[in-house]
């Protein structure tokens, strides 16, 4: 380790793994439910052979009968968290949001969701987080996947708090859900004083009447941080915080969106599928036409380049730099 | 073969005997009838499962008049296409009206070819996609004996060419793993696929040595002698055995209808009125 950072000087902004463990803050949801398994008998932990990666290690410390390591063996997890989740425990199933979606579609589908059954899956490091261990590591299709899935429901928190904040409010919701995460570096936007995890539910952080913005994840930061930037050339955005992809708040897009009739929506998804098909719907379910609309994402055919995840969302214009240069596009529009 | 559990119960297991000859003949009518009003089914997959199915409702499983007791037993289909041969258990077992099996398949009927655990009384879990059961069982093991239902076993029907499925054995790693002793695998050792033979199509032997190999403790019964598989599974390791068991069931394909037996057409198929009128009378036949 110490040989790596000596031939790549490198700035923990980048996220590169060797100065960036420091930042590693957000990925709670060992701790969490770990603290909520005090109380709670129903809740097991499984993951396949990243205990360390999303922090589920946490948990084992604390509650190692009710912690499974499988190995690796990602779809066999899934299967066998609603085998138990059928005794009535309550299964959270942790590994790469790639293979949470992609490879475990099936299983998502035809074992969790087909049958209503109480698992949740945490899909960590996700996007394209992951950055230059490539294309295999990316999640960039999981929302599209995900929203046909009936049954499903699929959220998206931003950072530590509403991470948390999800797990404890979602305990009790009725079959599977998706938590799509981060790499657990993330920006803090809601802090300690995070709101209730209303799901099917956007927040709404910032009105404006000029230009509306739906974010989700990683996104969030970026869009409040083009928002502030606008506001001081005295153009007021809206962001909302899309923090639930299935079942979607199409009232809540249009009510907000009614008021500018401009939406630009940023995602760290491909561009179709995702959070912005899912406004486009809300959109055209309400024969609400003249919307002018940009979507900020993975291009349609194209694969992530292999670079360090900070330099990724900015190629792609997903940092605030980016979005504040689609925004003026869309207010020039 | 079954390491001198035969010997143990015979003569004192003579009714059993026949109760499970008795149910494995109507399990075979009661297919042909059903598969009657659908006009396609899987009768062969259903009669090389007859007698494993007849004995598993015949006193082996613990279940009660109460499909929901949630100490009872687990069966999991893995070869879902099986269940129209459960679902006369499931209604002579007073689990769903025997009125439903008249329209099995017809819209609106909770009755499928393959079983919804949340339209179908008794049926443990959803399945159709081959090679998930096996993992659903080791979750259900495991999922027992945190609950603390220590005489509750999970059985799983697997198919024979099921078990190219990968991750079947990545639930077979996983029970040894945890010494799942309270997890029974039962293989449906028909000889065929879909596309034929299984040894031609895609190789599953030596099954024995793989699921040993895997850590498995592995038995051999002829599927279709009611004494063998009554004895072999009411005398399964206890608990105290700390590895999984894999009962694999010789069995043939299609069995009791010669014409159906190992062949590759009727994997699928329907037998117009006449037909199957005659197909009831050969089965009669001793």
């Amino acid at each position: 380790m110490t040989r790596f950072v000596a031939l790549a000087p490198s700035n923990p902004q980048s996220w590169d793994l060797a100065d960036s463990q420091q930042m590693n803050h957000s990925a709670v949801a060992g701790l969490v439910l770990a603290d909520l398994a005090e109380r709670d008998s129903r809740i097991v932990v499984l993951t396949a052979d990243l205990k360390h990666s999303n922090g589920t290690v946490d948990f084992e410390r604390r509650h190692p009968k009710r912690f499974f390591n499988v190995g690796i063996a990602e779809q066999h997890m899934v299967t066998m968290a609603a085998g138990m989740a059928t005794f009535g425990l309550v299964p959270y199933v942790a590994t790469f949001a790639s293979y949470a979606s992609l490879l475990c579609a099936e299983q998502l589908r035809t074992d969790l969701a087909y049958p209503g059954l109480p698992v949740r899956v945490l899909a960590h490091h996700a996007g394209i987080s992951l950055g230059f261990y490539g294309t295999s590591h990316h999640a960039t299709e999981d929302f599209g996947l995900l929203r046909s899935i009936a049954n499903m429901t699929v959220v998206c928190p931003c950072d530590a708090a509403s991470t948390r904040r999800a797990l404890v409010d979602t305990l009790d919701l009725p079959g599977p859900i998706y938590f799509r995460l981060g790499r657990g570096r993330e920006q803090d936007v809601y802090g300690p004083g995070a709101p209730q995890f209303h799901v099917g539910r956007m927040g709404l952080l910032r009105t404006g009447d000029d230009l509306t913005i739906v974010a989700n994840g990683i996104t969030v930061s970026a869009a409040l941080g083009a928002a502030d930037r606008l506001a001081g050339e005295g153009i007021e955005a809206a962001v909302l915080d899309a923090h639930t992809v299935r079942p979607f708040d199409a009232e809540g897009l249009r009510s907000v969106v009614a008021r500018s009739g401009r939406l630009l929506v940023a995602e760290e998804h491909n561009v179709i599928g995702g959070v912005a098909s899912a406004c486009a719907d809300a959109l055209v379910d309400a024969g609400i036409s003249g919307i002018r609309m940009r979507r900020a994402g993975l291009p349609p055919d194209e694969y992530a380049l292999i670079a360090p995840p900070t330099a990724l969302w900015a190629h792609y214009g997903l940092d605030t730099d980016g979005l504040l240069a689609t925004a003026r596009e869309l207010l020039g529009s | 073969m079954t390491d001198g559990a035969a010997t143990r119960s015979a003569g004192a297991e003579a009714g059993l005997v026949s109760e499970i000859k008795v149910r494995a003949a109507m399990i075979r009518r009661e297919t042909i009838r059903l598969i009657g009003v659908a006009k396609s089914g899987h009768y062969t997959s259903v009669f090389s499962a007859a007698e494993i199915l007849a004995t598993l409702y015949s006193g082996v499983m613990r279940i009660s008049d109460d499909p929901e007791w949630a100490e009872r037993d687990r069966l999991i289909l893995s070869k879902g296409h099986v269940a129209v041969g459960v679902y006369p258990l499931l209604a002579e077992r007073g689990y769903i009206a025997p009125e439903l099996l008249n329209e099995y398949t017809r819209l609106g009927n909770p009755l499928g070819d393959h079983p919804d655990m949340r339209r179908v009384p008794g049926i443990d879990f959803s399945s159709g996609s081959l090679g998930h059961g096996l993992s659903v069982g080791v979750g259900m093991a495991q999922a027992a004996r945190l609950r603390g239902y220590n005489h509750t076993r999970i059985w799983v029907l697997l198919g024979d060419q099921e078990l190219n499925e990968g991750q079947i054995w990545e639930a077979a790693q996983a029970a040894s793993h945890y010494r799942l002793s309270n997890l029974t695998a039962i293989v449906d050792r028909n000889q065929m696929g879909l596309d034929g033979r299984t040894e031609e199509v895609l190789a599953v032997e030596p099954i024995r040595d793989r699921f040993e190999a895997f850590g498995w403790w592995v038995v051999e019964v002829d599927g279709h002698e009611p004494d063998e598989l009554a004895a072999t599974l009411t005398n399964l390791p206890h608990a105290g055995s700390q590895r999984p068991v894999c009962v694999i069931a010789h069995t043939v394909k299609g069995k009791g209808l010669r014409y159906m037996e190992l062949s590759r057409v009727w994997h699928l198929g329907y037998l117009a009125p006449s037909d199957a009128g005659q197909a009831l009378r050969e089965l009669d036949q001793p």
